[in-house]
């Protein structure tokens, strides 16, 4: 055992120094961030789904906003209409849309990435007003509100031994989040390293040459479709107990486009990528909300158009500028830092160490 | 029946938008291949210039003009600085740089103009005309002659001028127009102003009908979408007739179909698209893809 601990590699390390953190991190903030920081989590659940199907598989979606809303509705019509613990909505969201997405995924295989962006991108758009029409199960303009549970027993008492405080409603939720997060990116972590990982990285590498070898490809394309619908479902459902409710407006066309801002500033086909992506895209319009109109020198006039314009420009330029320059997200830039490091530590090439070179330029 | 012919004219005049803006889309496709996601928000950029123009009290149809050649230039602008570096990525880079290009445009035009939905002009009055026993509006007619004109324009421009060939030459062939010294990444750059020209029609034309606002043109471009779609994606005259058709359908669609009405007629949008795509993937004048491996 502690052999193997000395000989882990440094990433495991670095891993179990994240997990600490973000176990940790809601007893030393206020409890409002702590709300932020799970949906920020949530996020990054759904941006792992995104990642898996655009970076791995190689099919771009831009509609992930109406996963999350159908995984999301399905737990809060459940929860409110037929008084369902909500926790036990989580997983049967999730199942519901990853087999939705697995579905949708079979009038994929047929489309080019081209067209299959084009329909999922009208998805997206179409989502609120499809949610609005049957109001009487949706809610319509309303929406539903989410009741946020109170902690059981056994976490509080939990809490209160380790900390000695007492855990507060939006702390479970956190830890709830933090549970599925942990979780997902970990069978994320274990797909993409074995057999389905390969398989979805050859198709996504050269269609006819993974065929040619005999990778199942409709199987596989489809199986990400779920997997990744899935993941949305459970971000969807997640949301909507982070935030107390549901409501047509919280799934607009943006919300799709946020999740793609997240995945590829993360860097696609990585692991890392999807939680920086997500921390990124999250904070980045209610850091800049806060901070224009607190200085001074800005004239109030321009920090309110600010606060309105600012993510639309921002998430433009970013998703220019990393595709252009950084294609590999900040995980590819860290990856190449690290790289250019070592080779000058060791005054060694590539060839000498046998290091593998990085993934290659994936979209 | 008189009803229904109402609807139908009134169904050609939003189709006559659509088509312009399916135009452009069909334009930049030929030219690359690629399905440009920002053209809604180019047009609606074209769009706030010529509201600026008008309100600076320039006449309607002095602003029009200028507005399109404006609309010209910066297309020819953004291909140069944002397409040209990764011409040769591949389609899924494009696709998510035209959408941080449509993201960033959008939000410009907010931060220039702002967010509150503004009037804007029509040149046609809202009177209607007895044609052959229908009630048509000026405006409607205005908007289907304006379509007309445009289209016809640019089929002059594309197959009856020497820029049209070259053009056309350098989207289908470019490695041979090389050698026959075109300047095949300019011809490019001339294939984007264009179609942000075109477009830019579209969003003139229909900001009088919706009020102008930097997110105007986001259900346009879906029914612009399922157009080129419908009409086959490289085809300039399916662009034509899928706007049609599309304009008509969601009219009747939503005139007659009690269940649609008027918030779902995006709906029938994104039921085109996917009927389209899963039933004649090739449109009804596109010819059907073949690749080489």
């Amino acid at each position: 055992m502690l052999q193997r601990i000395r000989t882990a590699p440094p990433r495991y390390w670095l891993v179990a120094i994240v997990v600490i953190f973000f176990m940790g991190f809601p007893t030393v903030i206020s409890s409002f961030q702590t709300s932020l920081w799970t949906q920020a989590l949530v996020l990054a659940i759904a941006i792992m789904g995104l990642n898996i199907l655009v970076g791995y598989s190689g099919q771009l979606s831009l509609g992930h906003g109406a996963f999350m809303a159908l995984g999301a509705y399905t737990s809060a019509i459940l929860a409110h209409r037929y008084k369902l613990d909500y926790l036990i909505t989580i997983p049967i969201a999730a199942l519901l849309t990853g087999l939705v997405g697995f579905l949708f995924g079979i009038p994929a295989l047929r489309l080019s990435a081209l067209y299959l962006a084009l329909a999922t991108f009208a998805l997206a758009v179409v989502t609120p007003s499809l949610i609005k029409r049957p109001d009487a199960l949706t809610g319509g303009v309303q929406g539903i509100l989410v009741i946020q549970p109170d902690p059981p027993q056994f976490a509080q008492d939990t809490f209160a031994t380790v900390t000695g405080t007492v855990m507060s409603s939006d702390q479970w939720i956190y830890y709830v989040a933090l549970f599925c997060a942990l979780l997902l990116f970990w069978v994320a972590w274990n797909l993409v390293r074995h057999r389905p990982g390969r398989a979805m990285r050859a198709i996504r590498d050269g269609e006819v040459a993974a065929a040619a070898s005999g990778v199942n490809i409709a199987g596989y394309k489809t199986m990400a479709f779920g997997i990744s619908a899935f993941y949305a479902g459970t971000a969807g459902s997640l949301f909507g107990l982070a935030t107390g409710f549901v409501s047509p407006d919280t799934f607009p066309v943006s919300l799709s486009i946020q999740l793609l801002v997240g995945a590829v500033v993360g860097g696609l086909a990585s692991i890392p990528g999807p939680l920086l992506g997500a921390i990124f895209a999250y904070f980045l319009p209610i850091e800049s909300n806060q901070w224009v109109p607190s200085q001074a020198w800005i004239p109030a006039q321009i920090a309110s158009t600010v606060k309105n314009a600012g993510p639309a420009v921002s998430y433009g330029v970013v998703l220019i500028a990393i595709m252009m320059f950084a294609p590999n997200g900040i995980v590819g830039l860290v990856n190449s830092g690290y790289a250019a490091l070592n080779r000058r530590l060791r005054g060694a090439g590539d060839r000498e160490t046998g290091q593998m070179p990085p993934d290659p330029q994936t979209v | 029946m008189q009803e229904f012919l109402q609807q139908v004219v009134s169904g050609l005049a939003v189709g006559g938008i659509f088509a312009s803006l399916a135009l452009a889309l069909v334009l930049i496709y030929n030219a690359m291949g690629l399905v440009n996601f920002a053209q809604g928000e180019m047009a609606m950029l074209a769009t706030f210039v010529a509201y600026a123009l008008v309100n600076r009290g320039m006449s309607y149809w002095i602003a029009f003009p200028v507005a399109l050649v404006l609309a010209f230039g910066g297309g020819i602008v953004i291909q140069r600085i944002v397409i040209r570096p990764v011409e040769r990525a591949p389609i899924l880079t494009l696709v998510i740089i035209t959408l941080g290009l449509a993201t960033l445009l959008n939000g410009l035009a907010g931060f220039v103009f702002g967010y509150v939905p503004r009037s804007f002009p029509s040149p046609f009055s809202a009177q209607s005309a007895d044609v052959l026993g229908v009630f048509v509006s000026y405006r409607d007619l205005g908007v289907i002659a304006m379509s007309g004109l445009v289209l016809l324009a640019v089929y002059l421009l594309l197959q009856r001028t020497t820029v049209g060939l070259t053009m056309r030459a350098a989207a289908h062939h470019p490695e041979a127009s090389r050698l026959l010294g075109v300047q095949v990444s300019w011809m490019l750059g001339l294939g984007w102003g264009l179609a942000s020209a075109v477009g830019a029609v579209s969003g003139i034309m229909v900001a009088p009908i919706l009020l102008l606002e930097p997110n105007m043109m986001q259900s346009i471009i879906i029914y612009a979408f399922a157009a080129a779609v419908l009409g086959g994606i490289e085809s300039p005259l399916g662009a034509v007739v899928g706007g049609l058709a599309v304009g008509v359908t969601i009219n009747l669609a939503g005139a007659y179909l009690p269940f649609v009405g008027g918030d779902l007629q995006l709906a029938v949008g994104l039921a085109i698209i996917i009927a389209v795509l899963i039933i004649r993937p090739n449109g009804l004048f596109g010819r059907a893809a073949v690749r080489r491996v």
